[in-house]
C-alpha cells in the first residue's frame, strides 16, 4: 500500500494503481477521452493531465497511466492543470469539430474558441477501439498504421478485415462516434473498417440478429456449455426471443408446467 | 526451398518481426501484401500488427521499389543549403514525385529527414552511394551514370 495526497486529501491506495484510479475512489472529477476501466492505460488524449509535485519539482503528467506513489502530492485544479487541459482539448476540437463527445469535453473545460486550423477527421486516435479489440475481443482486427501526422486506425491494406468478427466492441467504445455499425437484411456493416459480414437467422423469429463469425467464435470461447447450463442452442436464437423462452421456462420452473 | 522460407525459418524462432522485414526488402526489394499475410500465419502475430509496424517505418515499402533508389536529405542542414530544389529537380527529371517509382522501375525517389553527414550537404545517396555538396549540375552529372 502507498500513501499519497490528491487535492489535499489524503489516502492509501495500493501499489500500481494509477492516478485517476486513485482520484476516482476520492470523487475528484478527472476529464478523459481515451480511458476504459476494462483496457490497459494508455495515455493518448491527455486530457487528463493533472501536476505532480516531487520534492521540489513541478510536472505535468497523464494521470491514466502515472502510478500512485509513497508521499506523492497531486492536485487538479491548478491554473497551469486547466491550462494544458485546455490546449490538449482544444487541439483535439480543431482536428474533430463535429463530435459531440470533444464538443462536450471542450464546453466543461471552458474551451469555446480553437486558434487552430480546423480539421473535418472524426477520429481522434485515442486507440480505444484497436485495444478493445486486442485486450479484451483478441482479435487484433484493426490497428494503427502509418506514423506521425498520417497515423490512422483501419484494417491490414485497408480492405475488409477477414479476423473481424463484427462484435461491434469498437463501435461502443469509440468516444467521437466515427465508426458505424449497421445492420442491412443478411448484413452487417462496418463502413469505417470495410467490412461486410453475413448475419445469421433467428432460429424463432427469424430475424437476422449475428454475424456467422461472430456466433462460431463464441461457440469456440464457450467451452462447455453443459457447465454453464447453457443449451448449445441458445446462440442461435436472438436475444428477444431468449429472454422470452428464458421467462416461459422460468415460470414452469416456479408455477409448474401449466404456466402460463 | 524458396527465398522466403529461408528467411521466415531464420527468424521464426525469436519471433523478431522487425529482421524479418528487412532481409524481406532486401530480398524483394519491397513486402509484397501475400508475403506480409504468410509472415502473419506463420509467426501467429495478428495480421494487423505486422502491416501497422510495416506502415511504420520509412524503410519498409508495401509498394515495389526501382532498381535505385534515390534518397535525398532533407534534414535541417541540407535544407538550408538548398536540398528542395534538388528533390524539385530529381521530380522534374524523373516524372515523379518524391516516393514513387517511375514507370520502369527503375528509380525510386524519397527524401529522408536527416542522413547524419550534415557537414556534407546537401546530400544525395544513390542505392548506397552517398554524393555530397551536390548541386544542380553535379546531379546531372551523377545521374548520367544511373541513366545509362
Amino acid at each position: 500500500m502507498v500513501r499519497l495526497t490528491i487535492d489535499n486529501k489524503k489516502i492509501k491506495v495500493e501499489e500500481g494503481t494509477t492516478l485517476l484510479e486513485t482520484a476516482q475512489k476520492l470523487n475528484i472529477e478527472i476529464p478523459t477521452l481515451c480511458h476504459h476501466q476494462a483496457l490497459k492505460p494508455y495515455g493518448a488524449c491527455r486530457v487528463c493531465l493533472v501536476e505532480v509535485i516531487k520534492g521540489s519539482r513541478l510536472g505535468l503528467v497523464a494521470s491514466c497511466t502515472y502510478p500512485a506513489e509513497e508521499g506523492l502530492v497531486a492536485r487538479t485544479e491548478t491554473e497551469r492543470v486547466k491550462r494544458a487541459r485546455r490546449l490538449s482539448i482544444e487541439l483535439l476540437l480543431a482536428r474533430c469539430p463535429t463530435s459531440e463527445k470533444v464538443r462536450e469535453v471542450a464546453l466543461e473545460l471552458g474551451v469555446k474558441k480553437v486558434r487552430f486550423k480546423e480539421e473535418k477527421e472524426e477520429c481522434i486516435l485515442c486507440g480505444l477501439c484497436v485495444r478493445v479489440c486486442e485486450e479484451a475481443i483478441a482479435k487484433s482486427a484493426i490497428s494503427f498504421i502509418n506514423r506521425g501526422a498520417d497515423r490512422e486506425v483501419t484494417t491490414p491494406f485497408k480492405i475488409g478485415s477477414l479476423a473481424c468478427i463484427g462484435c461491434g466492441a469498437c463501435v461502443y467504445l469509440c468516444p467521437t462516434g466515427a465508426i458505424k455499425i449497421e445492420d442491412v437484411r443478411k448484413c452487417r456493416r462496418l463502413d469505417f473498417w470495410n467490412t461486410k459480414l453475413e448475419l445469421k437467422k433467428c432460429k424463432v423469429c427469424g430475424k437476422h440478429f449475428v454475424p456467422l463469425v461472430e456466433l462460431d467464435y463464441l461457440k469456440d470461447r464457450i467451452k462447455s456449455f453443459e457447465e454453464m447450463e447453457l443449451p448449445e442452442e441458445a446462440l442461435e436464437v436472438c436475444p428477444k426471443c431468449r429472454k422470452r423462452i428464458l421467462s416461459e421456462k422460468a415460470g414452469e420452473f416456479i408455477f409448474g408446467e401449466k404456466y402460463p | 526451398m524458396r527465398k522466403i522460407d529461408r528467411i521466415i525459418k531464420r527468424h521464426k524462432k525469436k519471433g523478431a518481426l522487425v529482421p524479418l522485414l528487412q532481409d524481406v526488402m532486401a530480398e524483394y526489394g519491397y513486402l509484397p501484401q501475400r508475403t506480409i499475410e504468410r509472415i502473419s500465419q506463420e509467426l501467429d502475430i495478428p495480421l494487423s500488427q505486422v502491416y501497422s509496424l510495416a506502415t511504420f517505418y520509412k524503410s519498409f515499402s508495401l509498394t515495389p521499389r526501382g532498381k535505385y533508389l534515390i534518397s535525398v536529405c532533407l534534414g535541417t542542414a541540407c535544407h538550408v543549403r538548398g536540398a528542395p530544389r534538388i528533390v524539385e529537380k530529381l521530380e522534374r527529371d524523373l516524372g515523379i514525385r518524391a516516393g514513387e517509382t517511375t514507370k520502369d522501375s527503375k528509380f525510386t525517389l524519397e527524401t529522408v529527414n536527416c542522413l547524419g553527414a550534415c557537414a556534407l550537404g546537401p546530400l544525395v545517396v544513390i542505392d548506397g552511394k552517398y554524393f555530397g555538396r551536390i548541386n544542380l549540375s553535379r546531379l546531372d552529372e551523377v545521374l548520367k551514370d544511373y541513366l545509362k
